[in-house]
């Protein structure tokens, strides 16, 4: 059974996404649970996954038996296997978390929602485990359909961002089906080890670095890097929560998932980086990405829309952290996907319970929240230190590997824009804490005794948020050992 | 210029996907009419469909139809050169169900969003969410 | 030199954390009380449990988690982390009785996220006394930072959020605009974050970098107070007198100084800075905070801004101190940590009984209170005298052996910036005893009868301004532990 993990991995989430739906039509009350046991079935598989190839190294997985290059392969290695879990337990964690909104809003849609819900999750942990460069566009587009999908099913301008997003999309997966034309040109594969082994044999070939630049154009578009990222806040804030809180951790981080694994698999290090032209160009978009979306974020009136301009700039902490060529910003890069996809799902998480109890996330709105809802407060207050990078959150570590990347390559660019978003950050988020701490202002001195009164979101949305932020402080205790055990043992010895 | 000719004759694929992506893309962006730039989304799409198909493509090549005996055939060794290359028109299959399967969900998105604002001309739309934010 | 590996740094630093959740969940004030003296008792006793092996020259060290390839959150207790830890473990407990008596007097709301986060800055202020590495430094100066903000920002009003406003952009701003920078670019250079007795740079760094490094640490550590990075010290005074007390007096700004000298003494190292001259550098920048610093609290009417601004005057003496490189300035600068800590908060506890008992802030108001609080002014009288570095107050001890150390590093400037400061404290702190005692004709400032202040309060500012008078006859084991930490640092044994 445990050598069928890397099937099983996929294969529960598409099977159950089709039984979920159907479920609708027998029994509407099965659909959760089986839900939320093929989300935990798959979580299972996924450490399993993990504690396999920590153990005995990567795994290659032929489906159907089909021998590569011919077949499509699943590879599970140092780099996704942490990547796979962390995908999956925001997944569960979101699923619990918007139980009650699925339930208001999506009642008589509830197994077609819960089916879009796993088809995504099905298409992100495909993209991830992989080891076929077509395969990844097939199961990109899966994920892409289902989250505009997800994203469109909302009110007010939902449909409209969603639908923005979507031709965005479609530019940026062709460009990437378009980049792996060429590589199939120059190559005559689409395996993933298979290329890698022949793109030192064709080390000067414009052909070759069209592809790469055209994949990464692609990828780039669809992480919403600087200046492609337009569709990102308004698909992202005007999303319902409940779809919010899986699609903006996901989402973009897989993308650079992808980018990472492209660059470093496909293309291997000597070709990705062997431009300088083209890696320094790409460190002063991440540069312009973090600098615009900390700036932008500061002109946001409403909480959510913050949120996603802080993605924005995170995009360009790691695509820049990536293309700085070096070990450091790798590591950087690599751990930052998982840190900050545990940020942003606390911070998705925390919005929606505000928006459940107080139905805006309008800062007006936020006063006096410190004392109306504490234990969201606490979990969103974790989120930002990691954010703003305060040990002991992961937050603080992936930066320090960024910078110290930085200080390396001797980007100082990079490095500036790396403090300079951190000190943001700190204003954006103080800013937060000051309106749910302080206001409403007490007259005299503030001698009452009596705050705002308790009113707390339930169980259900609290509950996954607390675990999420202690996962922050977990991931940044055990962050030594992630990048020894896992992070650096993926990072192939051609980088310095 | 004498041999920009012959370039464009010989790699003419490459100029006719180019030149449909970019009519595809400028109908995307510059349109106003959402089912439009629709219709420019799956032009694009196309484009690169065609790129895959015509690079499949081998002088002198057939059909990669092997005809053999009832029993499967084939067991003779296959002369790869006589036959055009399959595989990029399979994987063309996986992506034209895939811009089939995007059509449809724009078009879904399309009438949602008609229902709601009445109107399917962007600048109308746009104008109609600055009224709203405005109240 | 023994190093024996235990927890116990870390169980003390816990201690306090633990109690928070318990603090939340109390039934009522008096059981939440009860908890924070069992907490800051247990800590006091855990602290000085490991006091007998560090005066025997033995260190205690406690990996926690390799959280960087190579580096690891870590914990040593040396002689002057040992001097830290004593000084505010033993002043929370007195802290706490006084919190009881002020917050209670004058009836403040949120007094249990209050005494949540005091708990919580306390296992902040040990973590960085207990840190063995540049990172675990760095990790609970900022960790007190966020515990000490509610506290800061305790009322709540407009005054409040703008004060915790200048708090939070000087010190969190300093400290990842500089600070951080500098540990990344040594760390880059060196690979390695220990403290050592003469410090890990040394070859590794031009002098004009290293003089830049240098001068980030000192600004970049912000709670140290050294201008222009000063302004967020006397904004915080809106905190309720206990705040300030423990924290702007003791804990929060004496961790700046503390991380400061320990960069000095245990990154950069004396013998290195002294042959590049670094040192004076910073012995500049020490005065000019010292002598600007008593120039503007000789201007201020408030007390406890009056207060506020000779406290940083005081942290620039342990830096200068610290930066004469030589052994009796070292001395005098680690021990004034202990001395000034007794002296201040006898000070701030007087000024908020004053205010807790009369509603009286502003010097010029209080004319005649000697008369109506006897022990309180006496006690005042004394802390400022231990302040001012007079005899027989411990402070005297401190800053003799400061005098010695301009001596011997023969930098007579600052025997004279030194001399003129004292002069200057004298100026600003005596007036007040003065016109609280002496004029009698001016009595009718007080119509209403001001009681002397409840027990609670009173009996705090007692045993700290009588520990300034003992530790002048007895500074132990203050004075042991500064000498043990700079004949470490030297390398021969002091006499």
């Amino acid at each position: 059974m445990t050598q069928h993990f890397p099937a099983l991995l996929i294969i529960i989430p598409l099977l159950s996404a089709l039984i979920v739906s159907a479920m609708g039509w027998i029994d509407r009350r099965w659909c959760f649970p089986l839900a939320g046991a093929s989300l935990a079935g798959a979580l299972a598989v996924s450490v399993g996954l993990c504690a396999q190839v920590m153990a005995a190294g990567p795994i290659v997985y032929k489906m159907a038996g089909w021998r590569p290059p011919i077949g499509i392969v699943y590879v599970i290695d140092y780099l996704n296997a942490p990547v796979l879990v962390v995908i999956l337990s925001v997944a569960l964690l979101n699923l619990i978390s918007a139980k009650t909104w699925i339930e208001r809003d999506f009642a008589e849609k509830l197994s077609a929602y819960l089916g879009l819900y796993l088809l995504f999750l099905a298409g992100m942990v495909g993209i991830v485990a992989t080891g076929d460069a077509f395969n990844l566009y097939v199961l990109l587009e899966i994920g892409s359909l289902t989250g505009y999908a997800l994203i469109g099913l909302g009110k007010e301008r939902a449909p409209l961002s969603s639908l923005n997003y979507l031709f965005m999309g479609t530019i940026g997966a062709s460009f990437y089906l378009l980049g792996i034309g060429y590589i199939y040109i120059a190559t005559g594969t689409l395996n993933m080890a298979d290329i890698a082994r022949i793109v030192p044999t064709l080390a000067g070939s414009g052909t070759l670095f069209l592809a790469l630049v055209i994949c990464m154009a692609g990828l780039f578009v669809k992480m919403a890097l600087f200046p492609m990222h337009g569709w990102l806040p308004n698909a992202y804030s005007n999303a319902p929560s409940a779809s919010a809180g899986l699609i903006a951790p996901l989402t973009t981080k897989v993308m650079i998932y992808a980018m990472v694994r492209v660059g470093l698999t496909v293309f291997t290090p000597e070709f990705t980086f062997s431009r300088a032209l083209l890696s320094e160009a790409i460190v002063w978009l991440a540069v312009a990405a973090i600098v615009t979306g900390s700036l932008l974020a500061l002109m946001q009136r409403r909480l959510s829309r913050m949120l996603t301009y802080i993605i924005v700039a995170e995009v360009g902490y790691m695509v820049g952290g990536f293309w700085l060529g070096n070990k450091a910003g790798v590591t950087g890069a690599t751990l930052h996907i998982i840190n900050d996809a545990a940020m942003t799902l606390t911070l998705f998480m925390a919005v929606s319970a505000i928006i459940w109890k107080l139905g805006s996330d309008r800062f007006e709105d936020l006063q006096g929240l410190f004392g109306k809802m504490p234990f969201t407060m606490t979990g969103f207050v974790l989120a930002a230190l990691a954010v703003i990078g305060i040990p002991p959150t992961c937050g603080f570590f992936s930066k320090w590997y960024l910078i110290t990347g930085g200080i390396h390559a001797g980007q100082w660019a990079f490095v500036a824009a790396l403090l300079f978003s951190s000190l943001v950050n700190a204003v954006l988020f103080f800013r937060i804490f000051e309106i749910a701490f302080f206001e409403p202002f007490a007259e005299g001195h503030g001698h009452h005794d009596h705050g705002p009164a308790l009113s707390e979101a339930p169980v259900t949305m609290v509950v996954p948020l607390l675990l999420a932020a202690l996962s922050l402080i977990a991931l940044g205790l055990y962050s030594g050992d992630i990048v020894t055990k896992l992070i650096q043992l993926a990072i192939p010895a051609g980088i310095a | 210029m004498t041999d920009l000719l012959p370039l464009l004759a010989a790699k003419y694929n490459y100029w006719i996907y180019t030149i449909l992506m970019m009519v595809g893309l400028y109908a995307m962006i510059a349109k106003n009419n959402l089912v439009k730039k629709i219709i420019g989304m799956n032009i694009f799409q196309t484009a690169i469909i065609l790129f895959y198909v015509s690079i499949a493509y081998k002088k002198g090549g057939t059909l990669p139809i092997i005809m053999g005996d009832a029993h499967g055939g084939g067991h003779a060794a296959v002369h790869a050169a006589d036959y055009i290359n399959p595989l990029p028109h399979c994987l063309m299959l996986t992506a034209i169900v895939v811009s089939v399967a995007t059509l449809g969900v724009a078009l879904a998105l399309a009438i949602k969003i008609f229902r709601q604002y009445g109107t399917l001309e962007e600048d109308d739309i746009n104008h109609q969410i600055r009224m709203q934010a405005g109240q | 030199m023994e190093l024996l590996y235990s927890a116990k740094p870390l169980a003390a630093i816990l201690v306090s954390f633990f109690v928070v959740p318990i603090i939340f969940s109390a039934k009522s004030e008096n059981v939440r009380e009860a908890w924070t003296f069992v907490a800051a008792i247990l800590k006091f006793t855990i602290v000085l449990s490991m006091l007998p092996f560090v005066l025997k020259g033995g260190e205690i060290a406690y990996t926690l988690a390799e959280v960087l390839p190579g580096l690891a959150i870590e914990f040593k207790v040396d002689a002057f982390g040992m001097l830290f830890a004593l000084v505010s473990s033993s002043l929370w407990i007195v802290t706490s009785m006084y919190s009881i008596g002020y917050m209670r007097t004058l009836k403040e709301h949120g007094q249990t996220r209050y005494y949540a986060c005091f708990a919580l800055s306390l296992s902040a202020t040990l973590g960085v006394a207990f840190a063995g590495n540049l990172l675990t430094l760095y990790l609970f100066y900022e960790m007190l930072s966020f515990a000490t903000y509610p506290l800061v920002t305790h009322h709540q009003d407009r005054e409040a959020r703008s004060s915790g406003r200048k708090y939070i952009t000087y010190i969190l701003g300093a400290s990842i605009g500089l600070v951080l920078p500098a540990m990344l670019v040594i760390y880059s250079q060196t690979g390695t974050f220990e403290f050592a007795p003469q410090g890990f740079m040394n070859g590794h760094f031009s002098q004009g970098a290293m003089a830049v490094l240098l001068l980030m640490f000192v600004f970049g550590f912000a709670k140290a107070g050294v201008m222009p990075f000063h302004s967020w010290l006397p904004a915080a005074m809106v905190a309720p007198t206990p705040v300030s007390a423990l924290l702007h007096a003791v804990a929060v700004v004496k961790v700046g100084v503390f991380c400061v000298a320990r960069v000095i003494t245990g990154v950069f190292g004396t013998k290195m800075l002294a042959d590049m001259g670094l040192g004076t550098l910073v012995c500049y920048v020490a005065s000019f905070t010292i002598i600007v610093s008593s120039l503007i609290a000789l201007s201020q009417d408030g007390l406890k801004r009056r207060l506020a601004f000779s406290t940083i005057g005081q942290l620039s003496y342990i830096i200068l101190g610290v930066a004469l490189l030589s052994p009796s300035g070292m001395t005098g600068g680690m021990l004034h940590i202990a001395m000034h800590a007794f002296g201040k908060i006898t000070l701030f506890f007087c000024a908020g009984a004053i205010f807790a008992a009369s509603g009286i802030k502003n010097i010029s108001e209080m004319v005649g209170i000697g008369r109506r609080m006897p022990f309180t002014m006496t006690a005042f009288l004394l802390g400022s005298l231990s302040v001012i570095g007079l005899p027989p107050l411990g402070g005297f001890i401190s800053k003799w052996n400061l005098v010695i150390g301009t001596l011997e590093s023969g930098q007579i400037f600052f025997l004279f910036v030194l001399l003129a400061s004292s002069l200057l404290n004298a100026a600003y702190f005596l007036p007040i005893s003065y016109k609280a005692f002496f004029c009698t004709d001016e009595e009718a400032m007080f119509e209403k009868k001001v009681d002397e202040v409840p027990t609670w309060c009173l009996v705090p500012l007692c045993i700290t301004a009588t520990c300034s008078v003992i530790f002048f006859f007895y500074p132990q084991p203050f004075l042991q532990l500064a000498k043990m930490t700079v004949s470490t640092i030297i390398g021969a044994p002091m006499p």
